[in-house]
């Protein structure tokens, strides 16, 4: 035993000479790099002379700047215009802005030609675009211009590809190499390598397309879509599926694929590794050899056992279980399973390199899906791992943001996609980044009403800003008597007595003038008198009279206090993106008649404020005029009614969130009987709630029983017709009330900041 | 798996199995003769190197002049041009980057060399101030490895920054040359001033194969998004000249125009906006006749008057920056250093950092075509918008142009960002100023939702020992049709909880936590057994709230998550007198707190309670055995900027009998130390958070006339 150690113990010896008297070269490193540890890091050396070194261009240098003289501003552009075509397409060399100046952003869809049938989608995204308020009609108008041959589908094995485009296109007196155009397009290329080409020129055409890879895509010009199947709606648009906020996030699992695997051709480098980080405990990643017409005479070892582990799980299972979903590509760059990931909140974990991902020029898809590699598939699973819990909290509710504002249908894909071309049009006036990734989302904020976010109802908090200290009145009267009426004059009296009232404006809805100043209360504040349209929407056009972010929209009829008002205003300045106001009525979903039914009897809940007394932003006086298409604001002035639902329906689809009441004394409406009114249809709205629960909705009794009763069915049948045109119902419905503090408490009156409210 | 972040499992260190002790003594033994022979041949073998390698860098006193000298010859190979098509997942080796726990790129910088041709003739200067600068401050960062063989990022120390100042075929062939060069991949190339007469190349002309560029004055043309840096040129004024941050108010002109070497139809265009709006424009050219020694850069005049340079800037609210020879302009730095609005004319400008800088904030683009249109469209920008753009000008000066290091930082950041996307700084950081990221909040909870009703709410009862009161309340809240589960945390150590079958018998499921202190913070800690977003928390002897109360307070709650919603209101108040924060209970016609004696509130601030408490409060909470209640108001405040909602008009909890108001207490003593708590809590929190507000929710039909029956929430106390 002990011969045979020292033997060992001397070879080892003998060895380790050798080596280090041979091999000292490779040791050196080796023993540099153990022992480097302890010594410092070897730094960017501090040089003795550095004081001295020469600046990299010497200040006369930087402001003299070349010679300028060489080329003239305008010679330039027009050598750019020759050179960068097609392919380097920009804006300033490709696109014809002087067509978008005299009528602004107007957008002209070819008419479509008889035996030239579009494909269902198309059709949808033609009719986006024809019920967006950018539609023209007459194209001497249009800034841009949208073809009715149907681009989408430019596989040319696919059925749907339509043959011969170049020609046709050719035939089109406006489509002037393409300048101004629009060509959308979901496929592109086929098998094997499913390049980007489209099967004819598009010139100098924007193109908005799914798949778009990072290359080909020509910055600031193109714009990239997400993929979407025939079956996404056209609008409205389901919910995403995120109901509830957990931390940590407790789902399932914690990252699933389940899909094809290729075992050939373009795209299968990403789709045959992704069974490696399968771990049947929380990484679920199945994969199927089971597709195309000869699966079999490519299928591996693996293929029989993956296809059998692949029938076990269901994908909307998976989807709705997990926390993560991979988004891996396809053939092409994007797949459905982007959008399908994004609305279950499922944040997706992308794999398709050069993807240039869904109007990225406007989303920050940091914020909402991890952007992986291809490359470095095996790094996902612990990379997802170490995000934090909140960090996931805030990416799963900005997947549902993003959803809801830009993608969950048709009409908000096709309109993102507009709003994007159009915010190139005026930089200054365009969008800041911000807007885009905070809700409500960029189709909601109109730069036009301002680019300041302060002048925004939702960003207070963000950023710090607080809404006006004050508010404006706003008064439509609609009688038609010479002389103003009592109510009108006491409701101005107790208005402008309130402290936060900074200004009352009379919007003068009769074909009659004005009475003379003269006639008018004496009040402390500036009293100023529109004259307006007798329109029922022209109450809320958004009059540059009206100075603050607070708007009290009144009837001349309703009957206010002033701590009514001052309370009110104090409860608007928490809720500045809400409806805040006195009566309220509510809709509720007849099962029965299968529609939505509208009650203005008291009830438990409440969903709609009436705008006869209310407070709310002036953004939405332009969101109200500039947003909605004309058709619902003629939808409103045809009938003469329910502008105020229209109103409570667009605050809630933009906030997502009831509106909310405050407390109101016994009485909102005079009860003389009222004035004559300036036309039949220009009546204002109906009798809100009074202080005796009405009599049920079928038969209002009194005067004007007929009257009401129509007024009635109008009114729900006008809800419904707003439901139809968002494509859901936006209104939400709140079980609340908001009193002070010491409302109907036991205490003295002395000690109570509104004892009148409780008269 | 290492995660930087989050670690939810320690493990003991590994257990070394012991060698036979008969065995040991021999290994010891012959482990010492090896690690011997290893250290003399270690000294015989490098002693000479060693010192040659350490006088290579430690020794400070070294001069630029030098650097080891490189001659290159004639033929050494020139790299290909740059390749259009390069993007990160092409062009870019990510595997030398690695997976690593700081989610950090390791960047490595080659030592400096003259290079010279066959002729000795040096290339270039050898390296600039500004450069010598950038690789100090990179050396100095985190970024920074001396381990070629570790790094993700490779930077010649070729100083590239200005384009007129170097060789072009001899750079190429000394970057050629570099050890780990291989086709220029991870190598990144900083560059200000690219091209040169007479078409100016809007990126460097030196053939660079697949090496990122950072570049001054990229176009969309030659920029390669995702994988070149659009950076600033920067402006050496910026180091000498020290422009005091100016406030908001009124300047003196509204637009200004400082460039000497503007193109005459450029000139002309501005001389025609002056014309039409009079003194309000300032167009400002070289000075012609400055005595001697007064420098020319820091001079401009206006027929004959002379502005002190960069100083004229603050005086102007926007400043125009035109496009000169090159695309990237030195005087935008001077421009956002000033505090003045940029109005950047340059079609197909790369904006700096514009990966990550959201330029709308802070300037003006116009198209060049609408030059004319200046005025009216400035006009047209609403003054608090002109406020923030200077304020947010001045600040991407200070954070990402001031200096070289700054714009190395930024470049570096940007990089890393697209290689640990996970890990990447958000828009607001890279954004958001100081004085906006202190008043602002980014609430956690900012999607509205409404949570399902059907999800109920989870009860949480802290309770010592008064079990009788305990399962009243349990009795009671019971009674609540949403209550989904039931959670008593039991935080008597001496004593342990009743039997099982002593319990009340309820409809839903029933938990009893034990802990191990006796602390308050344990109420709030997020316990796996919450399963519902909604937790209710509520004191063991509060036995007076009905159910019909409970479950309004539940849906109201369900209208606010992200707010608490609570029954007994309280206010904080300034004290003139003493210059401090008063607690006050009284019934009064505010409230800004409500107390977890009886709240609901979202499970995640249970979360942020536990972890993410400010300073020393949790155990200063813990400590005194008081104001948990307040912390989690500040606490919820302080991170959604929202105020609480009281519910009902509920004043006595505990009994029918006791005073209307009963909190804890209502002695002195009691209300010193709560008001000590805001004190001390507005300290830790700098601010102080609490909003104020007069409204309490009630159910809609609430008091009034209307049948009972008919209510969903008839049964509300009034007391």
């Amino acid at each position: 035993m002990q011969t045979r150690k020292k033997y060992i113990f001397l070879t080892f010896l003998a060895s380790w000479l050798l080596l280090f008297l041979f091999g000292g070269d490779q040791l050196r490193r080796f023993a540099f790099f153990s022992g480097r540890k302890a010594e410092a890091q070897r730094n960017w050396p501090r040089w003795t002379d550095r004081s001295l070194l020469k600046s990299f261009a010497d200040a006369e240098e930087l402001q003299r700047d070349g010679d300028p003289s060489l080329l003239s501003p305008r010679e330039r552009r027009a050598a750019w215009l020759s050179v960068y075509r097609s392919s380097k397409c920009r804006m300033e060399t490709c696109f014809d802005f002087s067509r978008c100046e005299k009528h602004g952003f107007k957008v002209f869809t070819y008419p479509q030609e008889r035996g030239q049938p579009v494909s269902e989608t198309y059709g949808k995204i033609l009719s986006s675009i024809e019920r967006s308020r950018y539609h023209t009609a007459n194209p001497e108008e249009a800034c841009l211009f949208i073809l009715s041959i149907d681009t989408l589908d430019r596989d040319h094995l696919s059925g749907q590809y339509v043959r011969n485009v170049d020609e046709k296109i050719r035939g089109f007196p406006l489509w002037n190499g393409g300048r101004n155009h629009l060509i959308f397009n979901l496929y592109s290329g086929t098998w094997p390598d499913y390049a980007g080409d489209l099967g004819f020129d598009i010139g100098q055409a924007i193109l908005a397309k799914a798949s778009f890879d990072t290359e080909s895509f020509r910055p600031g010009f193109d714009v990239s879509i997400p993929l979407f199947s025939k079956e996404h709606p056209q609008r409205g648009g389901d919910r995403g599926w995120l109901y509830q906020d957990s931390v940590p996030p407790k789902k399932k699992y914690l990252l699933v694929f389940k899909g094809k695997r290729y075992l050939t051709g373009i795209g299968s480098g990403t789709r045959n590794a992704l069974h490696h980080i399968h771990n049947g405990k929380d990484i679920i990643s199945l994969t199927t050899c089971k597709h195309g017409k000869d699966w079999e005479k490519h299928k591996d070892t693996r293929c029989d056992k993956d296809n059998i582990d692949y029938e076990r799980f269901d994908y909307q299972e998976l989807l709705h279980n997990s926390t993560f979903c991979i988004v891996p590509r396809g053939r092409r760059l994007g797949s459905f399973r982007f959008l399908e990931a994004l609305q279950a909140a499922c944040i997706p974990v992308l794999l398709s390199d050069g993807w240039e991902l869904p109007f990225a020029e406007a989303i920050d898809w940091g914020k909402a899906a991890v952007v992986g590699s291809e490359r470095l598939l095996l790094q996902i699973p612990s990379a997802v791992r170490c995000i934090h819990p909140e960090r996931v909290l805030a990416f799963q509710q900005q997947t549902q943001f993003l959803w809801d504002a830009y993608f969950s249908s048709v009409d908000k894909i096709v309109h993102t996609t507009l709003e994007i071309i159009k915010d190139r049009l005026s930089p200054h006036r365009s969008r800041s980044r911000f807007v885009w990734n905070a809700l409500p989302g960029g189709l909601l904020v109109l730069p036009d009403f301002s680019t300041h976010l302060g002048d925004f109802p939702f960003y207070y908090l963000q950023h710090g800003y607080s809404p006006s200290k004050k508010f404006t009145a706003f008064i439509r009267v609609v009688s038609q008597a010479g002389s103003l009426s009592q109510p009108v004059l006491r409701l101005i009296q107790a208005v402008s007595a309130s402290q936060y009232c900074a200004q009352i404006v009379v919007l003068w809805s009769c074909e009659k003038s004005p009475p003379p100043s003269g006639k008018w209360p004496q009040t402390t504040v500036p009293l100023t008198i529109i004259q307006g349209r007798r329109q029922l929407s022209d109450r809320f056009f958004p009059f540059e009279a009206i100075q603050t972010d607070a708007v009290l929209s009144l009837d001349e009829d309703t009957s206010l206090s002033t701590s009514e008002v001052d309370f009110a205003f104090l409860v608007w300045r928490s809720f500045p993106e809400r409806i805040v106001g006195f009566p309220t009525q509510s809709h509720f979903w007849d099962p029965e008649q299968g529609r939505w039914g509208y009650t203005s009897k008291w009830t438990n809940e409440l969903s709609i404020v009436l705008t006869a007394a209310a407070f709310y932003h002036r953004y939405y006086h332009s969101l109200f005029t500039e947003y909605l298409p004309a058709g619902l604001r003629e939808l409103v002035d045809g009938l003469a009614a329910c502008e105020d639902i229209l109103m409570n329906v667009l605050v809630a689809a933009v906030t997502k969130l009831p509106p909310i009441k405050v407390t109101q004394r016994k009485q909102h409406k005079e009860v003389v009987a009222q004035q004559a009114e300036c036309r039949d249809g220009a009546a204002g709205t109906p009798s809100p709630g009074q202080r005796s629960p009405p009599a049920p909705r079928s038969a209002p009794a009194k005067l004007k029983g007929t009257a009401g009763s129509r007024r009635f069915s109008q009114r729900q049948g006008c809800l419904n017709q707003l439901a139809d045109w968002f494509g859901y119902m936006p209104l939400v419905s709140s079980q609340l009330r908001l009193d002070p503090v010491l409302f109907k408490d036991q205490v003295s009156v002395l000690r109570k900041k509104y004892p009148s409210l409780e008269k | 798996i290492m995660c930087a972040s989050a670690k939810y499992n320690t493990r003991g260190p590994a257990l070394i199995p012991r060698m036979k002790t008969k065995h040991r003594i021999y290994y010891i033994t012959l482990f010492s003769i090896v690690l011997l022979g290893l250290i003399a041949t270690g000294m015989f073998q490098f002693w000479p190197h060693s010192i040659e390698s350490s006088s290579d860098w430690t020794v400070e006193k070294r001069s630029v002049h030098d650097v080891p000298v490189v001659k290159l010859p004639a033929d050494s190979p020139i790299p290909e041009r740059g390749d259009l098509s390069c993007r990160m997942h092409t062009c870019f080796d990510v595997y030398r980057c690695g997976f690593n726990p700081k989610n950090k790129i390791k960047v490595y910088i080659y030592s400096l060399k003259k290079y010279v041709d066959e002729y000795g003739t040096s290339v270039s200067n050898t390296i600039s101030r500004e450069y010598n600068e950038l690789l100090t401050a990179i050396s100095d960062s985190e970024f920074y490895t001396d381990d070629v063989n570790r790094a993700c990022l490779f930077v010649p120390s070729i100083d590239v920054l200005n384009q007129n100042a170097l060789r072009i075929k001899e750079t190429a062939q000394a970057l050629a040359q570099l050890s780990r060069w291989d086709r220029g991949t991870n190598h990144l190339l900083f560059n200000m001033l690219p091209g040169g007469p007479p078409d100016y190349n809007t990126a460097l002309d030196v053939p660079r194969d697949r090496a990122l560029l950072a570049g001054g004055g990229f176009s969309t043309w030659t920029y390669r998004q995702g994988y070149d840096v659009s950076i600033p040129v920067y402006s050496p004024l910026s180091g000498e000249v020290d422009l005091p941050e100016r406030g908001p108010g009124p300047r003196r002109y509204f637009i200004l125009s400082s460039q000497m070497a503007l193109h005459p139809e450029y000139r002309l265009e501005l001389e025609a906006l002056q014309a039409e709006n009079g003194e309000s424009v300032l167009i400002l050219d070289k000075c012609t006749n400055l005595s001697d020694g007064v420098p020319a850069v820091r001079k401009r005049c206006y027929k004959n008057q002379i502005f002190d340079y960069p100083q004229v800037l603050q005086e102007s609210t926007f400043c125009v920056v035109l496009r000169g020879a090159r695309l990237g302009q030195a005087v935008l730095s001077d421009v956002l250093q000033a505090g003045c609005v940029p109005v950047i004319i340059a079609d197909s400008y790369i904006l700096p950092f514009s990966e990550v800088l959201d330029w709308k904030r802070a300037s003006v683009v116009i198209p060049e075509e609408k030059m004319p249109e200046m005025y009216s469209i400035l006009q047209g920008i609403p003054q608090r918008q002109i406020e923030e753009m200077q304020r947010q000008a001045r600040w991407f000066w200070e954070a990402y142009f001031r200096s070289m290091k700054a714009i190395a930082l930024a470049t570096l950041q940007i990089i890393n960002d697209r290689i640990y996307p996970y890990a990447a700084i958000s828009y607001e950081e890279w954004n958001d100023p100081p004085a906006v990221k202190w008043s602002s909040v980014s609430n956690p909870l900012f999607l509205p939702l409404i949570p399902p009703q059907s999800q109920g709410f989870t009860a949480v009862v802290l309770t010592y020992d008064r079990v009788e009161s305990l399962f009243r309340v349990i009795t009671e809240v019971s009674k609540v049709p949403s209550l989904s589960k039931l959670l008593v945390v039991w935080n008597n150590q001496n004593k342990n909880p009743p039997e099982d079958s002593l319990w009340p018998k309820i409809r839903v499921p029933l938990k009893v936590v034990r802990t191990a202190e006796n602390k308050l913070s344990n109420r709030f800690f997020p316990y796996d057994e919450i399963e519902t977003e909604a937790v209710l928390a509520i004191d063991d002897d509060i036995i007076m709230l009905t159910s019909d109360e409970l479950q309004f307070g539940y849906e109201v709650w369900r209208e606010f998550p992200d707010r608490l919603v609570g029954y007994p209101g309280r206010l904080h108040l300034w004290d003139h007198e003493m210059n401090k924060w008063k607690y006050e209970s009284e019934w009064t016609n505010e409230v800004s707190m409500v107390l977890t004696g009886a709240a609901f509130y979202h499970k995640y601030f249970n979360y942020l309670y536990t972890y993410k408490m400010p300073g020393d409060i949790k155990n200063w909470v813990d400590a005194h055995m008081n104001c948990e209640d307040i912390a989690m108001n500040f606490l919820v405040a302080n991170v959604t900027g929202k105020s609480v909602i009281k519910v009902t008009p509920r004043k006595k909890f505990k009994c029918p009998e006791c005073t209307a108001i009963d909190g804890l207490s209502l002695d002195q003593t009691h209300m010193v130390e709560r008001s000590e708590c805001i004190n001390k809590f507005a300290s830790v929190f700098g601010t102080m958070p609490l909003k104020v507000v007069e409204h309490r929710a009630d159910p809609v039909l609430y008091k009034d006339d209307f049948p009972e029956k008919l209510k969903s929430f008839p049964n509300i106390g009034s007391l």
